[in-house]
Formats: C-alpha cells, sequence, structure tokens
C-alpha cells in the first residue's frame, strides 16, 4: 500500500524504533525564541551538558521584544532579563543568534522560510506552537514544550509517538480571491471539524483551492492547524516551494539536486489512504470572523452571531461554552457580525503578517483614513518583510491612513510586550488567537483575514470585503 | 524528575470545555526564567479581580478543595500555546493528576516531563468524577481510579507509565543511542543550517 507524505518523512527519521514505544525521531532544524528556552538552557548546564548541534539551532527574539523605537532601552525589566538570557545563552552555547538589532530579526515562523532555513522534507521543531506554519514548505513541523526544547539541544532527537493521518481536501475555487483568502479557509476548516478536531493528527492539506495559494497564504493555512487541535499540518512541495527557497540567505549549495529529489519523493502515493477525512468547498465560501473566545467561534461575515443552541448542536458543555463565551465577548446572539463596531486593529502574527498580506490590505486602505473611533497598527512579521513592504512604499499608505507602522515581533498576538489590548476594547485581529485575555487581560478579539482588519479600520465596524473594489 | 506516587484527596471540579493553556498561566507570567514559583499565577484571571482580590464564584477559592491534589475538568483540556509554563503553574499549585475526556497534545506531552499524571476518560466518567465529593485515590501502578462507590480503570502507555513511576530522565535515556544517533547522521541528506 502507498504512503502519505506524513508517514515517508516520519520514516526517514526514524533513529531508534521500538514496539509499542514511542519512535526516537531526529530533528534537523531547531528554532529557538526568548520565552520558552532559558529553563531549557539552564536543564542543559545544571548537568554539565552541551548543545549537540549548534549548526542546526537558530535563535531570534519576537515574543517579547517592542515593536516601537528599537533604540530606546526596554521598560520591562522582565522583559529585558529575558532578552538579555537568550543573548547569553546564545553565546554560551555557539548558537547563532538574530537579535534585536538584526536585519534578520522576526517572528521565528516567519524568518525561518525567508532565510531558506525551512526545508521540505525535514524536521523542524520549536517551542512553540505555531511552528506548524513551516509545515506549508513540506516540512513536518512540530510545536514543543521547553523540556523537549531542552532534549533536542542535548540530542538533536525527540521521543514521539506515531501521530495519525488527516487529509483536508480543499476543492473548488474561490469567486474573488483578494476578499476571501487562506485565512478564510483555514477558519472555515477550523469552524467545521472543531477546535479538537485534529487532534492526535497530522493534516495534510491538498486539493486545487491548496495548490492555487501562493507560499504566503499556504503559511496560513498550516499556522492554524494548531488551532484544530492537530500535531502539525502539511502542504506537498512544488514548483512554487522551490522557487521561494531558491536563493535565500540559508539555501544549501546542492539545493538544485535536493530538489531533483523532492520532486520525485515528497508527496502523497495516489493508493495511500489516511485515518481520517474532511471536505471543504470553496466555491462560495465568504470572510470569516469569529464572535467567541476559541476560533472554532467563527460564522460568515454576512451571518448573525449564532444562538448557543445552534453552535453547540445539542452538546450542552458546548453550549455553556458559547454562553460564556458571548457573555465575555459583550454580544448577543442574533446580531448581525456588519453591526458590530471596533476600537482597535491588529495586523500581525505568523499567522498574516508576511509580504502578501500587507500588500492585500493596503488595497483596502489607500487613500483613505481609519475611522475616528478605531486605533490601527501594523506589525510586520520580520524586519525583512518590513523592509520590504517600505520598498513598496507601503509604509506610507499606511500611515497615511494613520495607521502605526512598527518594528517587528509577535506584538499583540499575544500582548507579552506593551502592545495590548485596554479591558473592554474590541479588535479586528489577524492573529490566530482569540482565546480570554489574549490580546490583553479582558480585550476582546475578531479574528480576520488581513483585508477584513483594514476594512473594519476604515469603517470603524466590520464589512464585507466582497462589497469593496479590490482589485 | 520526580516519580509519581499514588494520589489521595478529593477532586476539584473545574466543569468546562476548552480550557486553553492561556488561562492556565496568563502571558504576563511567561517572562520569568525559572521553573519554579508559577503556582501563584495558576488561572491568575479567572482566580482574582483587577484589584487582584480573591473571585469568589471561582472553583479554587473555594476551600473546600484546599489541598486538593487532582483537578477534573471537560473536553480538550490543555488546548493553545504550547507553554509548558501551564504544567509548572499546576504542579506547583499542588496538583499531580488532571482527569478530562481529553487533551491537547503538547500539554498532555508536557505534564510527562514534569511527573504529572493526565488520565483520559469518557465524558460520562468526566461527568461522574465533576460530582464526586468524597476522597478519591489515584493509582498509577495498577491504573485505578478508586472513588467511595467504585474502581475506575484507565489506560496509560506502557512506556509513558515507567516514565512516571521511575522519575525517569528522558535525556540520559537518549544518551543510551548515542551511536545510532551518529548512524543517522552519517547517512542524512539535509544539510546544516551553516
Amino acid at each position: 500500500m502507498g504512503k502519505t507524505l506524513f508517514e515517508k518523512i516520519w520514516e526517514s527519521h526514524i533513529v531508534v524504533e521500538k514496539q509499542n514505544e514511542p519512535d526516537l525521531i531526529y530533528i534537523d532544524r531547531h528554532l529557538v525564541h526568548e520565552v520558552t528556552s532559558p529553563q531549557a538552557f539552564d536543564g542543559l548546564r545544571m548537568n554539565n551538558r552541551k548543545v549537540r548541534r549548534p549548526d542546526l539551532t537558530i535563535a531570534t527574539m519576537d515574543h517579547n521584544v517592542p515593536t516601537s523605537d528599537r533604540s530606546l532601552p526596554m521598560l520591562d525589566e522582565t522583559s529585558a532579563i529575558q532578552i538579555k538570557t537568550l543573548e547569553k545563552n546564545c553565546k554560551d552555547f555557539g548558537i547563532t543568534l538574530f537579535d534585536i538589532n538584526s536585519p534578520n530579526q522576526g517572528i521565528v515562523h516567519v524568518i525561518g522560510p525567508q532565510l531558506g532555513i525551512t526545508l521540505p522534507g525535514s524536521t523542524i521543531v520549536c517551542g512553540d506552537s505555531h511552528t506548524s506554519t513551516h509545515g506549508a514548505f513540506g516540512a513536518l513541523a512540530l510545536g514543543i514544550g521547553t523540556s523537549e526544547v531542552e532534549h533536542v539541544l542535548a540530542s538533536q532527537t525527540l521521543w514521539l509517538e506515531k501521530p495519525k493521518t488527516f487529509e483536508i481536501r480543499v476543492e473548488g475555487k474561490r469567486k474573488n480571491p483578494h476578499a476571501v483568502t487562506a485565512k478564510d479557509i483555514i477558519l472555515s476548516i477550523i469552524k467545521n471539524i472543531g477546535t479538537a478536531g485534529g487532534t492526535g493528527t497530522v493534516i495534510e492539506y491538498r486539493g486545487e483551492g491548496i495548490s492555487d495559494l501562493s507560499m504566503d497564504q499556504r503559511m496560513t493555512i498550516c499556522n492554524m492547524s494548531i488551532e484544530g487541535g492537530a500535531r502539525a499540518g502539511l502542504i506537498a512541495p512544488d514548483e512554487k516551494t522551490f522557487d521561494y527557497l531558491r536563493n535565500r540567505k540559508y539555501t544549501p549549495k546542492n539545493y538544485e539536486s535536493l530538489v531533483d529529489s523532492w520532486r520525485d519523493d515528497l508527496k502523497t502515493d495516489s493508493d495511500a489512504t489516511f485515518d481520517k477525512q474532511f471536505i471543504l468547498d470553496i466555491n462560495d465560501i465568504s470572510p470569516q470572523v469569529s464572535w467567541g473566545t476559541n476560533p472554532g467561534m467563527t460564522c460568515d461575515v454576512d451571518e448573525p452571531i449564532p444562538s448557543p443552541d445552534e453552535f453547540s448542536n445539542g452538546d450542552p458543555n458546548q453550549k455553556k461554552g458559547a454562553e460564556k463565551a458571548l457573555e465575555y465577548m459583550d454580544l448577543k446572539s442574533g446580531t448581525m457580525i456588519e453591526d458590530i463596531k471596533i476600537d482597535r486593529v491588529f495586523i500581525g502574527s505568523c499567522t498574516n503578517a508576511r509580504l502578501e498580506d500587507l500588500i492585500e490590505a493596503s488595497k483596502v486602505i489607500q487613500g483613505q483614513k481609519v475611522a475616528s473611533n478605531v486605533s490601527a497598527m501594523v506589525v510586520p512579521g520580520s524586519q525583512m518583510v518590513k523592509k520590504q513592504a517600505e520598498e513598496m512604499g507601503l509604509d506610507k499608505i499606511f500611515t497615511d491612513a494613520n495607521f502605526e507602522w512598527r518594528e517587528a515581533g509577535c506584538s499583540m498576538c499575544l500582548g507579552m510586550n506593551p502592545d495590548i489590548l485596554s479591558p473592554g476594547e474590541r479588535c479586528a485581529s489577524t492573529s490566530n488567537r482569540n482565546f480570554e485575555g489574549r490580546q490583553g487581560n479582558g480585550g476582546r478579539t475578531h479574528l480576520v483575514s488581513p483585508v477584513m482588519a483594514a476594512a473594519a479600520a476604515i469603517y470603524g465596524h466590520f464589512v464585507d470585503v466582497r462589497k469593496l473594489d479590490l482589485n | 524528575m520526580k516519580p509519581f506516587e499514588n494520589v489521595k484527596s478529593i477532586v476539584t471540579p473545574l466543569d468546562m470545555v476548552n480550557v486553553d493553556t492561556d488561562q492556565i498561566i496568563p502571558k504576563q507570567f511567561l517572562k520569568l526564567v525559572q521553573k519554579s514559583g508559577f503556582g501563584k499565577f495558576l488561572f491568575f484571571n479567572w482566580r482574582y479581580d483587577e484589584n487582584k482580590n480573591l473571585k469568589s464564584d471561582f472553583i479554587l477559592n473555594d476551600s473546600k478543595y484546599d489541598g486538593s491534589k487532582i483537578l477534573v475538568a471537560g473536553d480538550n483540556f490543555g488546548c493553545g500555546s504550547s507553554r509548558e509554563h501551564a504544567v509548572w503553574a499546576l504542579d506547583d499549585y499542588g496538583f499531580s493528576v488532571i482527569i478530562s475526556s481529553s487533551f491537547a497534545d503538547i500539554f498532555f506531552s508536557n505534564c510527562f516531563k514534569n511527573g504529572i499524571l493526565p488520565i483520559s476518560l469518557d465524558s460520562k466518567t468526566v461527568e461522574k468524577l465533576l460530582q464526586e465529593t468524597n476522597s478519591v485515590e489515584v493509582d498509577l501502578e495498577n491504573q485505578i481510579i478508586k472513588t467511595s462507590s467504585e474502581n475506575i480503570p484507565f489506560e496509560i502507555n506502557s512506556h509513558k507509565k515507567k516514565i512516571l513511576l521511575e522519575g525517569l530522565d528522558d535525556i540520559a535515556q537518549t544518551f543510551q543511542f548515542e551511536d545510532k544517533i551518529c548512524e543517522f547522521e552519517e547517512k542524512s541528506t539535509i544539510p546544516s543550517v551553516l
């Protein structure tokens, strides 16, 4: 019987295989950041261990760095300590670090592909759940905890139980691809499979609706696999993938010969079977807006907010969850999404802060101004994205419209730096999680695409971007 | 890692589904560079009001559950962020067993690295345990939860059970396969980054 892409990558990375026990899997790339690594380096020191392969390990600072003027000292002392700790750890253990002043600094999942560190067919880990992003390149990319970070630093391997396989087939063509985006596809998927729908599985996204997407868009899809509960998301590499990674800073010297083998090997066999399947038809899908406190609580922009009964489909626990979510969000069932007013707009995060996201958002706001009741910011995913955008004049379009234009980092996606919502503030956000307090204690997050966020900034409430001229 | 020892205590019923790690330990506490002392920040935004006073309507603030070592919660516990700080906070607060109808993958894996036993049971049994007011004993060796009225068996992978019972250091175990790792590296086709 044929094999899936996931099974091929898994099998080619087994170091030790035991019956009824986890496999020891080799890790080709380890990405490190300031928040989930200090305790791992401490563990190495306590046991007198070193980093086995500093040449496979790359670090940057993204989670708690300020996105305002970086010539000023960091005001938050505990964040500054964490930043200094990463600098010291990288120096002591010989790890390459893109620090706050590096032109390569940025969100770890944005810079990995941009620098050519992410490679098809490789295994990639990082102490961050959105590591799934790299799966867009046909890499098996897993988010791990700090103990596992320590394990990989010490041994370049991990004991892992083999996940099950989940095929998500995206069929059809979007009628208006500028208005209905990759973000809307992945939010629709999560709305349908639920936030635990992918638990214990690696998703492979397949079909015309996926192969049509650019690499930036594919990363948005794979990025939110974790929001569907999956261990990882994968897309088989094609010529778009190979073109993207050509001539990057760390693209391997023997790249073309690697591409030749990837072209043959890195695909799911036609007779392979998956443990689970879901099919999404995107011919008629709408822009999506989350209304609750997890990414599964999402509806179409032209729909009313569902009642807890409709949402829960008879499950009393889900119903209770929806009631609690509506209370937290200060929303009522039946309210039309377009009638929801917003206070803040955040365009950023490892989900939607790549160049294409900023280009698409800039088209919506060009020549217009942010509504008087809204404050809006753009936080590019990396310093490289920021520079490219500035070369295209996008920064000017955003600042002319009264958006703030910031330095790269995770920023208000999780609010570990000063970029947070105040209690009660409502935000249209291109990030990935609308959990209670995620963007600031008491803050209310609505997950949307970059074009939907940009349009909300201009109008002061959600609007169906299909009504706008985006060409 | 400390070996897991059988636990006997009352259960704390957290009757909610999709409890994410942002709720278990909010982001402002992820800036610490050590593993200890996170217990006081556990469920911070649910435990404290804006003036840092305890909220009387949150279950952990009910003195009845002081000293409880067993947390019972609804479906998809520990979803979201990979932050191991969530497990460090539960551990430091005093929980050593978490029972739910399902766990998010990364959280589940993080538990075993810290001597915490996560137990998956069917929803009906979890519902029953959410109502349990008497002391409950969790016996890992025999894979049984003993309540005042019955013995509830639970499943656990034998490898994970061994790790918990012996408090094994994962990394030391892995180093026994050094020759295999070297062998793999010699034949690997993925070049180094630098």
